[in-house]
């Protein structure tokens, strides 16, 4: 890999080609906050928290970072008025999802709850990195996404944990640690809910034999 | 018989039960049998050696596959914008009175289903309800009554 120079906030930078922005920028030091991203798994590119400005004058735009990789000369700015005020609008937003969210974020932001949005407190924010967890580390494909927009939410499908969770995380549901919100908690996992007894809206449900898909639907207003 | 399987296989052998066709080839299948079964989602997901939540994570996420048995005749009523301001909401309770369904309903006979859209493109006509792929401007409560007697 040949190395390449870019210029990140003004500084200028080498860095090997092939490298994400967000990969460069945290070798020089540089900090740029991320949910969704781990470095064992494929870049996703949900939460948008790591949001930059590429390029200059009228040609700028912004970019995640997390998914564009560098090229010769590039410029990257990563505190500019406009990104921040991006990553202050995401953090408003997931506030009503998620409210322990890093102090240090809400204040470096000034991200303030907003009236507006409607408290919904599921503490999962779709970043999606236990579902790729499972997927791309594990090979188990036990989580799971399901529905769309604001309905969608993370599902276990405990036919998938039953054949592998076991041997796959024989110790631990090592998922666990991933979450960075602690939404998945193993009281959980591969159990169902009693009869007749509401599913908790922050849990991630189960969809077994017994437990049709159809009634998680219903039960999230799918159909 | 609401699926059968040696179809499903066809139709993924029709795409050389190539992954890649996995929208198509649900597609095929849901237009064959009006519905996704969940033995119908496990076969395909087995053919193509893909996980079950990928599965399901595709057929929740776009609308237009379904996951409950749907009637013979598919009745759509246009919710759109143009069409809301033009009353479908007035002939959205007379589609559903006619058929006697509520919207996103299918008959305990399999016969209707009523499903809201939104937006068809031919907001000239509205409010539009749409009856086997043929489309009705505005029809009355007796255009409507006609074509539930007709149908089989």
């Amino acid at each position: 890999m040949s190395q390449i120079s870019v210029t990140i906030n003004g500084e200028h930078i080498q860095a090997e080609e092939g490298m994400t922005i967000l990969e460069a920028a945290r070798g020089a030091g540089i900090f740029i906050p991320t949910l969704c991203h781990h470095e064992q798994l494929e870049s996703y590119g949900s939460c948008r928290l790591c949001v930059v400005e590429i390029g200059t004058g009228e040609r700028k735009k912004v970019v995640a970072s997390c998914l564009y990789h560098i090229s010769e000369g590039l410029v990257v700015e990563t505190e500019t008025e406009k990104i921040n005020g991006f990553r202050r609008t995401i953090l408003n937003l997931l506030m009503h999802r998620w409210d322990n969210i890093p102090a240090i974020l809400l204040e470096k932001y000034g991200a303030k709850s907003n009236e507006r949005f409607i408290d919904n407190m599921t503490y999962c924010i779709l970043c999606g990195l236990c579902v790729r967890f499972c997927h791309e580390v594990k090979g188990a494909n036990v989580l799971g996404f399901i529905g769309r927009g604001t309905i969608r939410q993370v599902v276990i499908f405990p036919n998938q944990s039953a054949k592998y969770c076991a041997s796959s995380c024989p110790d631990e549901m090592e998922c666990l640690h991933y979450c960075p919100t602690g939404v998945i908690s193993s009281q959980y996992y591969g159990s169902r809910p009693a009869d007749g007894q509401a599913l908790p809206h922050a849990a991630p449900v189960c969809i077994n034999e017994d437990l049709n898909i159809l009634e998680v639907l219903e039960r999230v207003g799918h159909v | 018989m609401s699926y059968s399987l040696a179809k499903v296989d066809q139709i993924i052998d029709g795409y050389g039960a190539d992954k890649e066709a996995l929208i198509q080839i649900l597609l095929d299948i849901q237009h064959e049998f009006r519905w996704l079964s969940r033995e119908t989602l496990m076969h395909t997901a087995d053919r193509l050696g893909l996980p079950m939540n990928q599965l399901y994570n595709v057929t929740t996420f776009y609308k237009h596959f379904s996951l409950v048995p749907q009637g013979r005749h598919a009745v759509s009523v246009c919710v759109g914008t143009a069409c809301h301001v033009r009353g479908a909401t007035r002939l959205l309770d007379r589609v559903a009175q006619g058929l006697k369904l509520s919207p996103d309903e299918t008959s305990a006979d399999e016969k209707f289903s009523l499903k809201t859209v939104s937006c068809l493109g031919c907001c000239a006509l509205g409010p539009v309800m749409v009856f086997d792929g043929k489309y009705m401007s505005n029809p009355t409560s007796n255009e409507i009554a006609e074509i539930v007697e007709e149908c089989e």
